[in-house]
């Protein structure tokens, strides 16, 4: 330990998957959390401050990733299991082990806390989720349990206003005076064995399992009402996603078109003013308007893993999916995917099987993520007309939904495609467990939320501004020759880039400013809408009258074939650095992220080719 | 008999987790999941698919298993004790 650091005792939760341990540590150190990751791997690593207000004492947590063994068998499992012994290269050992254990579920819990015991390291073993237990009329002799165990055993409820108050003034005992367990098994005894004599001593039971699990997996289980009710489930999502978020979208619009008008006319006339107006507020602006919808998608997937759900849709589409060589857990990672591939990516985590987390990742970015919504949208409004087809769908929204489809179709082609390549036909595992449902307590929505939002503005502040201010130098210079002919964009380095682009992009129906535009979407595709007002902007001769209204300037210069083969280029383009930069991180595989961007690009290319030469033979062009 | 050919809803008690394989890493992960010797198993429900995965109660937990997991399980002969 370090001198710096050598007052605050530092504490790391450990716990089945499951247990409640996140929810306890919010109940512990409330806001007051750092997310990073663990040095070297890309492990979640969630740090907080605990201030005890009886001793004044402060004390570091580190909230350890779920394990059901320090017998590792997924990267989780094994940065928990170092992490506890210490042995975490960077990372320095916890001095006291809180073990959380879900009092309704402790058979399977308890022997973890066993296996945590044997590391001989001074431990508390919290007894999450009492208040369930009571309900169900389990009975949990807790002085009978720290006598057996030979640790210090306090209650805890991490959904109710101070629930941990036993496990703080322990921490603070514990503190003053730390020491190891007291008591051990005897070498070669049997976990299990051991888990059932302490069972049998402290716990009554009336029951294995809940009712209320009872009855409502034997709905959502259900072979027919199970996959109608995940329909209609998703559905809903979507539905809000696209209703709920337009108020929220439309205020910011407006709040950043103000923006930009008030600083265009407060600041003089200039290449700072350009620069402000056109490059960053717009850009930026073109992006945040997102965050509503990124926010509602999460607090429904939120939601859904709290209360229990989200296993359950593994459950119903597992068969499915491993048809597809996919794997039930895909399902979890697949639906982030929709508001954005990073997380989607970064939850491929919780897969165990290495094959099958890599042929997620390697399709996650075909979900249609939100930052491809603005780009359907302006080609949809501009060139789908709005009208009713068999009597109530909006075309418009057919439309929509078959771009949406035909990424969910190509996913599970790629996927199965990569699976008779591998040519596997040994055994992948999914053994899930499916644990009880659960009410989520709006704390912890809220606070991982603001985590997401978090990660989300940070991209924004980061590599999109970046990217945004590049842009709009390689839009503006070098600026013409005074003798110039013809809009000042043709002489920029973007209207070289664009032109000397357009001829490989041209079969593809894409004009040179279409290509100057694919550029900053390598960052965010989102940009791409954004980038095509500021070229537009630019290039035209009454600069307000094209930023108000894209729409009518490219249904004009475009082509029905050429937005057809943009909007299917949509579906696959790979062009977001920084899902291309999560994957190799994620994979630590350069080969797997080349094959990606290759493979991406490629289907891409062949759909959009297809899509317009096909159109135009049919006289689309 | 094996898990796999276990009726829905009939409590059952396991005899032995059998390992597919030098290293089963299945096998290992269902023994510390709580499928020893001794305790009681129940097929809760089936995935509707081609009765793919199967929901197993074990001890107070339920997993989702593939057939192919829930193949390794061995069961006490006589179903329930």
């Amino acid at each position: 330990m370090s001198a710096a650091d050598a007052s605050t005792l530092r504490l790391a939760l450990v716990g089945n998957p499951n247990c409640g341990k996140t929810a306890l540590f919010n109940q512990l150190t409330g806001s007051r959390q750092k997310v990073a990751n663990y040095a070297g791997v890309t492990v979640e690593r969630k740090e907080g401050r605990l201030h005890s207000a009886a001793s004044g004492r402060q004390y570091a947590v580190l909230d350890l990733p779920g394990a059901y063994s320090l017998h590792a068998a997924s990267l989780d499992e094994a940065v928990t299991r170092d992490v506890c012994r210490g042995f975490y290269p960077g990372e320095t050992a916890p001095d006291v082990l809180v073990c959380v254990v879900d009092a309704t579920n402790l058979r399977l819990h308890l022997r973890f806390a066993l296996e945590v015991r044997e590391l001989g390291k001074p431990m508390i073993l919290a007894v999450n989720m009492m208040d369930a237990a009571q309900r169900r009329g389990i009975v949990i002799d807790l002085a009978a349990l720290e006598r057996e165990l030979g640790v210090p055993v306090v209650e805890t409820v991490a959904v109710k206003h101070n629930g941990a108050r036993a496990l703080i003034e322990q921490i603070d005992r514990t503190a003053a005076h730390p020491h190891a367990p007291t008591a051990r098994l005897a070498e070669g005894a049997d976990l299990h064995a051991e888990t059932r004599r302490l069972l049998s001593l402290a716990v009554s039971m009336p029951t294995r399992t809940a009712k209320v699990d009872d009855a409502l997996d034997r709905w959502l289980l259900h072979p027919v009402f199970g996959l109608l009710a995940l329909a209609v489930v998703m559905f809903l999502i979507f539905q809000a996603v696209y209703a709920w978020a337009t108020p929220l979208m439309d205020l910011i619009e407006a709040g950043t078109g103000a923006l930009g008008e008030w600083a265009g006319g407060v600041l003089p006339e200039g290449p700072l003013n350009s620069l402000l107006v056109e490059g960053i507020i717009a850009g930026l602006g073109g992006v945040i308007v997102f965050l509503p919808q990124i926010l509602i998608l999460f607090a429904f997937i939120l939601a859904l893993e709290e209360s229990g759900y989200l296993p359950r849709a593994a459950f119903l589409l597992d068969r499915m999916m491993a048809s597809a060589g996919l794997s039930g857990r895909s399902f979890i990672p697949l639906l982030s995917s929709f508001a954005c591939a990073i997380p989607g990516i970064m939850a491929t985590r919780s897969i165990q099987d290495p094959r099958d987390r890599l042929a997620t990742i390697l399709v996650a970015p075909l979900m249609t993520c939100s930052a491809r919504l603005p780009v359907y949208a302006l080609l949809i409004g501009a060139f789908i007309p709005q009208k009713t087809v068999w009597g109530i769908f909006n075309q418009q929204g057919l439309v929509l939904f078959g771009l949406y489809a035909a990424g969910i179709l190509s996913a599970l082609i790629v996927s199965w495609v990569m699976k008779k390549w591998r040519r596997d036909k040994s055994e992948h595992a999914l053994l899930l467990e499916l644990p009880s449902y659960r009410i989520p307590h709006p704390r912890d929505l809220l606070i991982g939320l603001w985590e997401r939002a978090m990660i989300f503005l940070k991209r924004v502040g980061g590599i999109i501004l970046a990217l945004t201010i590049l842009l709009w130098f390689l839009l503006n210079f070098p600026a013409p020759p005074p003798d110039a002919v013809g809009p000042a964009l043709d002489y920029s380095f973007a209207g070289r880039i664009g032109h000397a682009m357009a001829v490989f992009f041209s079969p593809l129906g894409f004009n040179w400013q279409i290509c100057i535009a694919l550029i900053p979407g390598l960052a965010a595709r989102e940009v791409a809408v954004s980038s095509l007002a500021t070229i537009y902007a630019l290039s035209a001769a009454d600069d307000d009258a094209a930023i108000q209204a894209l729409t009518p300037v490219i249904s004009d210069g475009w082509s029905l074939a050429t937005a057809l083969s943009l909007l299917v280029w949509f579906i696959y383009a790979p062009m977001c650095i920084s899902t291309l930069a999560t994957i190799k991180r994620e994979t630590g595989s350069w080969k797997q992220m080349g094959f990606a961007t290759f493979y991406l690009f490629a289907l891409a290319y062949l759909a959009s080719l297809v899509t317009y030469q096909v159109a135009s033979a049919l006289g689309a062009g | 008999m094996i898990l796999t050919e276990l009726p829905s809803r009939t409590p059952a008690i396991v005899d032995t987790v059998e390992d597919h394989g030098p290293q089963d890493s299945i096998a290992r992960r269902l023994r510390e999941l709580g499928f020893v010797n001794g305790e009681e198993v129940e097929l809760v429900a089936k995935g509707p698919l081609g009765a793919e995965p199967l929901l197993v109660q074990v001890g107070f937990t339920r997993f989702a298993l593939r057939r192919s997991e829930a193949a390794r399980i061995r069961l006490r002969n006589g179903a329930s004790e």
